[in-house]
């Protein structure tokens, strides 16, 4: 430093000097605070919100009903009514989450969704009873914009006083489903919060599981990689029925996808039954339809019999309480 | 001044042009609707309007098809009053134009002061447009648009469609994650609001995604940034439309009158000049050269300059004034390169298996000679599977659209692309001839767009021992053209597993590659689709009979 550094310059020194070292002090404390930050980036660590739907069991009347009718919409009331009526699984205020088949590119007469007027008619129900919100959805397997159009869903969900939700690309969660196989998935949130869920699937031929009905249904929830899901069906769509316990569950076989199922697209593929099978126990419902479909045994269906073993339904149709009600009755 | 008032409606005119491009380019994402609809699903607004009236557009695919197709009639009321007024179109319509003008007008270091006003005289470069055009408008003739690749219109909505916007939508997306991100309540839902208010017109229902996308939105962002150093450079030196239009006004009656007497040669008049076109005293105006924006007659403070009808003849030059050798020159270019082009084994000969064209596209040559590479097919996909193509096309075909089934399938009963197609490069069909059901027209059979293979090295069922079948569920014909045979597969343990093994029937199958989309195997599909078997081709065949399957 040379001779003439005046009093003025050597307190600007020091000054600098300081301003300096505090830059440096902070800069190394920012260092060290961002290295103690390090972590190896891990997947979110998902919740489990495990609810289950159910209302309490009531030995005095039947767990699956079946019945026939020339309306679908009426078809609806036929099968509630025996099973205690719509009051007793919904009660006032509640959010409920209606969730059909929703998941190609077809028209309704071509049996690949969930019939729109059965699931309007559910709306209504639900609406009736006092429901606050009518939630109705489906994670779709072809694009959901067309799918929702194209079905009929959106407009008759819609008009009956349900809101549709459409899933984009926000509103996945990460969740422990706690399955064997199924752990951890992102499942679309509208159906983790509600406080009922009504599954409307509709009955349609599958090459892997021979039929699919409403455990299968319940693909429909789940985002990401599902396909992956195919190489272990039955042990997944078991994990699924353990994780989603719903209120009731309504078989549309109104009409049934015979053959080139899940997709369809010929109206030859499709056979008119008319029929609605709906109940309390998800198992005997689909052993009850694949019987009456496919004349598929549910020794034929493994995933039933995992079901069955996990005690989430009964597979015996012979004691499952049925009631049938034939075309004019009721 | 009287007609001072001609640029403030000028600037209306642009800014309402300009609000309706970019409406109509945000309408033209597939949105869908509550509305059931049993045939076909359309867009509910005119979204090709503006490449429908792009004139370059009819002209260049009129001489390569020798047809206007459906809404190309539009192009006529632009270019009949061009030949009355001049280039109206590039100063109060064209969306580039206004772009242009708008980061012309920004201050910038190379344009202050002297510099400015001669940055804004005419130059003899500026001819360069017109031999781009001549070149361009031969290829045309001889089959080839490759007018596309430079048509104002088209590279726009191709910009701004296939690179910016999803740039926007992606970075709109991570300040709503970001936001969400906080936990802060009111931040959050200040993120609600937003995307409440932006979920159906402004952000796109899924992420698009694009190739060549940042590639595209660098181009476009360099025509922007030369106006920073000329203004509107693009439109005075390159612009093909802007030639076809300076061009089409050779007769026009509209022109401006320079009074030397009231004239104080101040200069103001080229201070803002849009065309370079010597609206100064001293120099002749050059009529093909100006935009009609009306800056010049708006700055004089003389009335030393105004426009009229039928202008004394001795200060405008009427015509481009082109240099024959030079113009010989752009039409042997645009002559020679087709057959240059066309002579390389991916035309023709050894064509890119994986070149799937959209349903509905005509035969290769005709698509050449058709597309004009605007993009909108692709921006209208739902499954966003059309992208743009490298070479995949060859040179020639840079930029039209190809199926990428791994991004996305061809729904069967979808026919969007071909309704918004401009030229008819993807001619427009029904939903019944594309599934080709003949009682609505069609043959009785449906557009393929390919054929399905299996990687059976790749395919779990084949070699893994394992069940899957996801292409089979997902296979839209009936009866399915994949379909599966019971085998017995051992696994390492040595022990026998039984497994359903999915084969295509080429008979069937369409190529819609909703099981390449499908497949499990995430990285590189089990199984894929090639182009063998489109409708389209006669050539591009291999089974021998392909009849309509029993119902």
């Amino acid at each position: 430093m040379t001779k003439d550094v005046n009093l003025q310059n050597r307190r600007e020194v020091v000054s600098r000097l300081l301003g300096l070292g505090a830059l440096g002090a902070a800069t190394a404390g920012l260092g060290i605070w961002l290295r103690e930050r390090s972590r190896k980036p891990e997947r979110v660590a998902a919740g489990s919100p495990h609810k289950s739907f159910t209302v309490p069991p009531d030995p005095s009347l039947p767990e699956v009903v079946v019945a026939r009718a020339e309306d679908p919409g009426a078809l609806v009331r036929k099968v509630i009514d025996p099973l205690g009526g719509i009051r007793r699984f919904i009660s006032p205020g509640e959010t409920v989450v209606v969730k059909p088949n929703i998941a190609w590119d077809r028209t309704p007469e071509q049996a690949a969704n969930t019939n729109p007027q059965i699931v309007a008619e559910v709306v209504r129900l639900c609406r009736e009873a006092g429901a606050a919100k009518v939630i109705v959805t489906d994670v779709s397997t072809n694009e959901a914009r067309r799918v929702y159009q194209r079905s009929g869903i959106a407009e008759a969900a819609r008009s009956a006083g349900a809101e549709v939700i459409l899933p984009g690309e926000r509103g996945f969660r990460e969740v422990n489903l706690g399955g064997d196989i199924l752990t951890t998935w992102p499942v679309f949130e509208p159906f983790l919060t509600p406080d009922r869920v009504i599954n409307i699937p509709i009955a349609k031929h599958h090459s892997l599981t021979g039929a699919t009905l409403g455990m299968k249904n319940w693909y429909g929830i789940l985002g990401g990689q599902r396909h992956r899901l195919h190489q272990r069906i039955h042990e997944t769509l078991a994990d699924l029925a353990q994780f989603m316990r719903p209120t009731l569950t309504i078989i549309d076989a109104y009409r049934v996808l015979i053959r080139n199922g899940p997709v369809g697209g010929s109206l030859g593929d499709v056979e008119l039954h008319k029929t609605i099978i709906a109940g309390t126990d998800p198992v005997a419902l689909d052993a009850y339809a694949a019987k009456a479909f496919w004349d598929l045994d549910s020794d034929r269906l493994r995933y039933l019999r995992i079901a069955e073993q996990r005690h989430l339904g009964s597979t015996d149709l012979q004691k499952v309480r049925t009631k049938v009600i034939e075309d004019g009755q009721g | 001044m009287s007609q001072q008032i001609l640029r403030k409606l000028r600037l209306t005119s642009q800014i309402l042009f300009f609000a309706l491009f970019i409406f109509l380019l945000l309408k033209s994402e597939f949105r869908g609707s509550f509305k059931a609809v049993q045939g076909d699903i359309r867009l509910p607004y005119p979204v090709s309007i503006f490449l429908e009236a792009d004139p370059l557009a009819a002209v260049a695919s009129a001489l390569s098809s020798h047809a206007l197709y459906r809404g190309l009639l539009w192009s006529l009321v632009i270019l009949i009053p061009t030949f009355f007024l001049g280039r109206f179109f590039c100063g109060w319509v064209c969306p580039l134009g206004s772009l242009n003008h708008f980061f012309g007008s920004l201050k910038s270091e190379k344009k202050r002061g002297r510099q400015r006003l001669d940055s804004n005289r005419y130059r003899p470069w500026q001819k360069l447009k017109y031999y781009i055009l001549a070149a361009l408008l031969a290829s045309a003739l001889f089959g080839s648009l490759l007018v596309g690749l430079m048509d104002p219109i088209a590279l726009t909505v191709r910009s701004l469609a296939l690179g910016v916007l999803p740039g926007l939508n992606y970075a709109f997306n991570s300040v709503l994650d970001a936001l969400y991100g906080t936990q802060v309540a009111p931040l959050r839902f200040a993120a609600d609001a937003a995307h409440f208010l932006s979920k159906d017109i402004l952000l796109s229902f899924k992420q698009p995604y694009f190739r060549q996308g940042v590639l595209l939105a660098l181009v476009f962002a360099a025509i922007l940034i030369l106006n920073l150093r000329i203004t509107r450079f693009w439109c005075r030196a390159l612009c093909p439309l802007g030639a076809l239009l300076g061009a089409a006004s050779r007769w026009s009656i509209l022109g401006l009158e320079k009074r030397r007497e009231s004239c104080t040669d101040c200069n103001r008049c080229e201070l803002d000049c849009q065309g370079g076109d010597d609206p100064v005293p001293g120099p002749p105006w050059r009529k093909a050269e100006c935009h009609l924006c009306f800056n010049c007659v708006g700055e004089c403070p003389e009335a030393g300059i105004r426009f009229r009808l039928f202008p004394p003849r001795s200060e405008t030059v009427e015509r481009p004034e082109l240099q024959r050798r030079r113009l010989v020159a752009g039409i042997a270019t645009g002559t020679a390169l087709l057959p240059i082009l066309r002579s390389t084994p991916g035309f023709a000969a050894a064509r890119d298996p994986r070149l799937i064209r959209p349903p509905g596209a005509l035969d290769e040559g005709s698509f050449l000679a058709r597309c004009i590479r605007c993009g909108q097919c692709m921006r209208v996909c739902p499954n966003n599977a059309l992208q743009p193509t490298w070479l995949e096309a060859g040179l020639e075909g840079m930029w039209s659209p190809v199926l990428v089934p791994r991004i996305g399938y061809c729904e069967p009963t979808c026919v969007l692309c071909s309704q918004v197609c401009p030229t008819g490069a993807i001619w427009e069909i029904t939903q019944s001839e594309k599934l080709g059901q003949s009682k609505d027209g069609g043959d009785g059979n449906p557009i393929r767009i390919g054929t399905a293979f299996y990687d059976r090295g790749r395919c779990l069922p084949w070699a893994m021992a394992r069940e899957c079948i996801v292409c089979e569920e997902w296979c839209p014909t009936s009866p399915k053209a994949i379909y599966l045979l019971p085998a017995e597969a051992v696994d390492s343990s040595g022990q026998t597993r039984p497994v359903r093994q999915p084969y295509v029937d080429p008979e069937k199958c369409i190529g819609c590659g909703a099981c390449e989309y499908a497949c499990p195997v995430q990285d590189q599909p089990a199984i894929y689709v090639t182009s063998i078997g489109e409708t389209r081709s006669k050539v591009n065949q291999f089974v021998l009979s392909r009849e309509r399957p029993e119902r």
